[in-house]
């Protein structure tokens, strides 16, 4: 039990911030192919609006929920600046998109690094996350439940706002057939943006929640952006299930091997597992089945 | 006869429950142009995919007594199994002659592709002759016209040697005049190669099919001569339920040059 | 005219020879030869991507896994080397009692140390290849696969101080084969190996662009599933550009220990690998020279104004990627050929409407 409890318990809890890293990945990913490597740099610009909410708001127990919405527009709208500027331009040449958003990653992260300390900020915890929750006998910081109860919500308001409003229908459709969906009348450069916005936003409150638990400085984005992508790889492309699941996985997995291992030899562990993995399963855990030539 | 021929026996293709293709049979044989036919979703292009190894099928389909299915696309192309897409697709980066000359590769020792070519191959030289690009040897493929694109791909099989060419809708968008120039092309090479043709334009299929198999929901509706299936009350009741009169009204008016059509036999 | 164009290039390389190995010594003090000869080195790197990704279509975004891969193959020989019969100096310091780690044992000798620079990338770069060409992984899942390999190889080092050096890396090597890398002369034999190397590289480059597997390689970059339909294996042809692409990184990787006397894993971490990609996008993924002299550049721009002004060469690199792959995604060498193609446009204008007269032929 001691050798599985406290990874599991962590590993859920990393596996939560992997997934709030991933969503918005995969719902760019997933509906337009393009690859945003700055969308790490989108969750530290999260993570410094979260500091900088607190110099404003003195109280932290009111500061982080503010800066959650906050941290959600501000890493949005620098996603639409993106998808304005530069993406739109490289539809045809996904790969490329990589390519450009690593660009893009080693501007946001250098300017990081000059605007603020090198050795990152303190972002101060709320006191009502103060404290330990006891679970089967073992204690458990509650700020690491806080960061499961975020990314609940944010798949479920997620998943709510996809299945039953009318935007996210368009975005469903777009996804399926983007053809289709135009000569249905539907604006599909308008559901890019709003994509955009809205995946770069969810970076944003993955940030707030990352500020909390590790530190906020101009590297903590490279951090996330390959276990997010690895989780969007594994869940299968525009599979919000997929995401969750595979972002659960991946975090148990990352804590059952660090805690057995290493911290390093963790990582090497879970990469090799998930190439083990799309061995079994190349599209990933769940697919959307067309017939197309590809 | 058999033992060089495409018997396809009770194939059946299923997409996560969705019956595609529920247990056709059909054979196609050396000496004729054979067509697949059928109104939209009728499974002509699945079977075409299952017979490639592109779908995953069950039932069984066999050249000259091999069986094809369960077999990764590459080896049953090794068979001798060609094939062409609906949007012509070659290599619109290399010119007339490296697509050809890739498409030759497979009978080279894998050494050989170490080597820069010299000349011309004899089999890329005839299927440049009998496709008519014999000019357009150094045109980067991706400037060829639509037609052209078509007809380098059926070079392509030819220098390839596939035994059995499997072409899916190959005059869709071209000219009345590319048509009937396809359409001899593909009868004089049937008579050294098996031809198995999906089309929708009823028009050409009456002009060179030798025999029809027409498909409906997944299922074989119909087989015969083109005059045969014309006459088949069922065919009439499927295109009056689908495709609409104007079709039936088509397939009904027997054309001057059809029925039998002028095959060089050898 | 097509007979022309591979003889052209036979003469640039032959240029680009004469250049690295009799212009350069002469001209170049020993400071600026051994940087050229660390340039060289990421220009083998180079060419190997140029192969892989700019004719092969697979983004090889960890090349600095192999690079690393003949770097510490060559490090543990040559610190072993210095070390004589003992232990490294670095190990004593962590722990003075432990032995010699197994794995290192075998870098005593030089054979098998060569023949690990040449086997080790074949054999990782075979299986990783085999295990997901065969499983059809490839555009951004290859990328960030190839990626992630380089950051968790760069983890595992920068963790295991004692038996790797950890961050510090290793260094301070004295003999390199038996010569004494102090004296200057030594170090122009080392230089011209690399040079050398490079050169060697782009011949065989330049003999495989021309030939037929040349042609299957960017026949399946395009039409990978066409391809397949004409009977071949797109993950052989794959397979055999990704391995060559990690030789080509590995025997880099090899030269630049003697050349610039240090290896840490900031050389072939996330970093280091997106700048080799960052050169050979700049010179030209899919050109004969393009990726060479491109690693050249950006590597001439990272040893000088990434010392010098480290916050400007960042954003430097990081507009070199917006603007080269937005503007002009094949490199500063698909600006030649525009520049000569503008020249002589009107000759040869191959339009669609050519179709005609074909019709005849086909149907008589």
């Amino acid at each position: 039990m001691n050798a599985l409890v406290p990874p599991l318990l962590n590993g859920t809890a990393q596996g939560a911030l992997l997934l709030l890293a991933a969503l918005g990945l995969s719902l760019t990913f997933g509906q337009m192919g393009v690859i945003n490597m700055a969308h790490g740099e989108f969750l530290m610009i999260g993570a410094f609006t979260a500091y900088l909410v607190q110099q404003v708001i003195d109280s932290s127990d009111l500061s982080i929920p503010v800066a959650l919405p906050v941290a959600f527009v501000v890493a949005g709208l620098l996603g639409l600046l993106l998808e304005v500027s530069i993406i739109r331009w490289m539809y045809r040449r996904p790969l490329d998109t990589l390519l450009v958003t690593i660009g893009v990653s080693l501007i946001l992260q250098q300017a990081a690094l000059q605007t603020f300390p090198a050795q990152g900020v303190p972002v101060k915890q709320p006191g009502w996350l103060d404290g330990q929750l006891t679970i089967l006998g073992y204690s458990w910081p509650l700020r690491q439940s806080f960061t499961i109860v975020l990314a609940a919500a944010c798949v479920a308001i997620l998943s709510a706002w996809l299945k039953y409003t009318s935007f996210g229908r368009r975005i469903r459709a777009t996804v399926q057939n983007r053809d289709l969906a135009e000569t249905a009348g539907i604006s599909t450069r308008t559901v890019d943006r709003l994509t955009f916005f809205v995946g770069s936003g969810l970076a944003g409150v993955a940030g707030v929640a990352a500020s909390l638990i590790g530190g906020t400085n101009s590297q903590m984005g490279a951090q996330y952006i390959i276990p997010a992508f690895l989780v969007v790889a594994a869940g299968g492309i525009g599979q919000l299930k997929g995401t969750v699941i595979a972002a659960w996985a991946v975090g148990v997995a990352l804590s059952c091997f660090a805690y057995w291992t290493t911290g390093s030899l963790a990582q090497v562990l879970a990469l090799i597992l998930v190439i083990v993995f799309l061995q079994v399963r190349p599209q990933g855990l769940f697919t959307v089945r067309t017939r197309s030539l590809a | 006869m058999t033992d060089a021929s495409l018997v396809v026996t009770d194939l059946r293709v299923e997409f996560s429950g969705f019956v595609a293709v529920g247990g056709v049979s059909f054979d196609a044989h050396l000496g004729e142009v054979r067509f697949l036919i059928g109104p939209n979703g009728a499974g002509k292009t699945t079977c075409i995919d299952a017979i490639t190894g592109l779908s995953r099928a069950t039932g069984s389909a066999r050249l000259g007594g091999r069986e094809l299915l369960g077999r990764p696309v590459h080896k049953i192309v090794r068979f001798g199994v060609g094939r062409t897409f609906q949007t012509a697709s070659v290599f619109d980066e290399l010119s007339v002659l490296q697509n050809l000359d890739i498409a030759a590769g497979r009978h080279r020792p894998a050494a050989s592709l170490l080597r820069t070519r010299r000349g011309v191959d004899a089999s890329i030289e005839q299927a440049l002759e009998e496709t008519g690009l014999a000019g357009e040897l150094a045109t980067p493929a991706g400037i060829l016209s639509h037609g052209q694109k078509q007809w380098l791909e059926i070079a392509m099989l030819l220098v390839q040697d596939a035994r059995v060419l499997l072409l899916d809708e190959p005059v869709a968008g071209m000219s009345q005049d590319e048509r009937t120039a396809t359409g001899g092309l593909l009868q004089r090479v049937a008579a050294k190669r098996i031809v198995l043709v999906v089309e929708h334009d009823m028009d050409f299929m009456r002009r060179f099919a030798t025999r029809v198999t027409v498909l409906h929901q997944g299922k074989v509706l119909s087989d015969g001569t083109v005059a045969e299936v014309q006459a088949d009350p069922k065919v009439q009741e499927v295109y009056l339920g689908t495709a609409g009169a104007a079709t039936t009204a088509a397939m009904s008016v027997v054309p001057e040059a059809a029925g039998t059509p002028q095959r060089k036999e050898d | 005219m097509t007979k022309l164009k591979p003889r052209l290039s036979l003469i640039g390389i032959g240029v680009f020879a004469v250049l690295l190995l009799v212009v350069a010594p002469l001209v170049l003090t020993d400071h600026w030869l051994s940087n050229l000869g660390k340039y060289c080195c990421w220009a083998i790197a180079a060419v190997g991507i140029g192969l892989a990704w700019g004719r092969g279509g697979m983004l090889v975004m960890g090349q600095g896994v192999f690079f690393a891969l003949g770097a510490y193959s060559m490090a543990m020989h040559l610190t072993l080397e210095t070390a004589g019969a003992g232990v490294p100096g670095f190990m004593v310091l962590y722990d003075p009692l432990a032995p010699l780690p197994a794995f290192w044992e075998p870098f005593r000798s030089a054979a098998f140390t060569l023949l690990a620079i040449v086997l080790l990338p074949v054999i990782v770069a075979g299986l990783l290849g085999y295990a997901l060409f065969k499983r059809r992984v490839k555009g951004a899942y290859f990328a960030i696969l190839s990626q992630a390999l380089a950051v968790a190889l760069a983890t595992l080092i920068s963790s295991t101080i004692r038996e790797t050096g950890g961050d510090t890396g290793l260094s301070d090597f004295k003999y390199f084969f038996g010569f004494v890398l102090e004296d200057p002369a030594n170090r122009v034999m080392v230089y011209l190996i690399a040079a050398a190397l490079l050169v060697v590289c782009l011949l065989v480059v330049w003999q495989l662009y021309r030939s037929r597997f040349g042609e299957l390689l960017v026949a399946t970059r395009d039409a990978e599933e066409r391809v397949r339909f004409l009977g071949y294996d797109p993950a052989t042809v794959k397979l055999v550009a990704f391995v060559l692409a990690a030789l080509m990184a590995s025997i880099g990787g090899a030269m630049f220990v003697p050349i610039v006397g240090i290896i840490t894993p900031a050389e072939i971490g996330a970093a280091a690998s997106i700048l080799m990609i960052a050169g050979v996008a700049f010179g030209g993924r899919a050109s004969l020279f393009g990726p060479a002299l491109g690693a050249m550049a950006v590597g001439w721009g990272q040893s000088s104004l990434g010392s010098a002004w480290p916050e400007g060469w960042t954003y430097i690199v990081g507009l070199l990627f917006i603007v080269v792959i937005l503007f002009l995604p094949k490199g500063l060498s698909s600006l030649l050929p525009r520049f000569t193609a503008a020249r002589r446009s009107p000759g040869e204008q191959p339009a669609a409407g050519t179709a005609a007269p074909e019709l005849e032929a086909v149907q008589s």
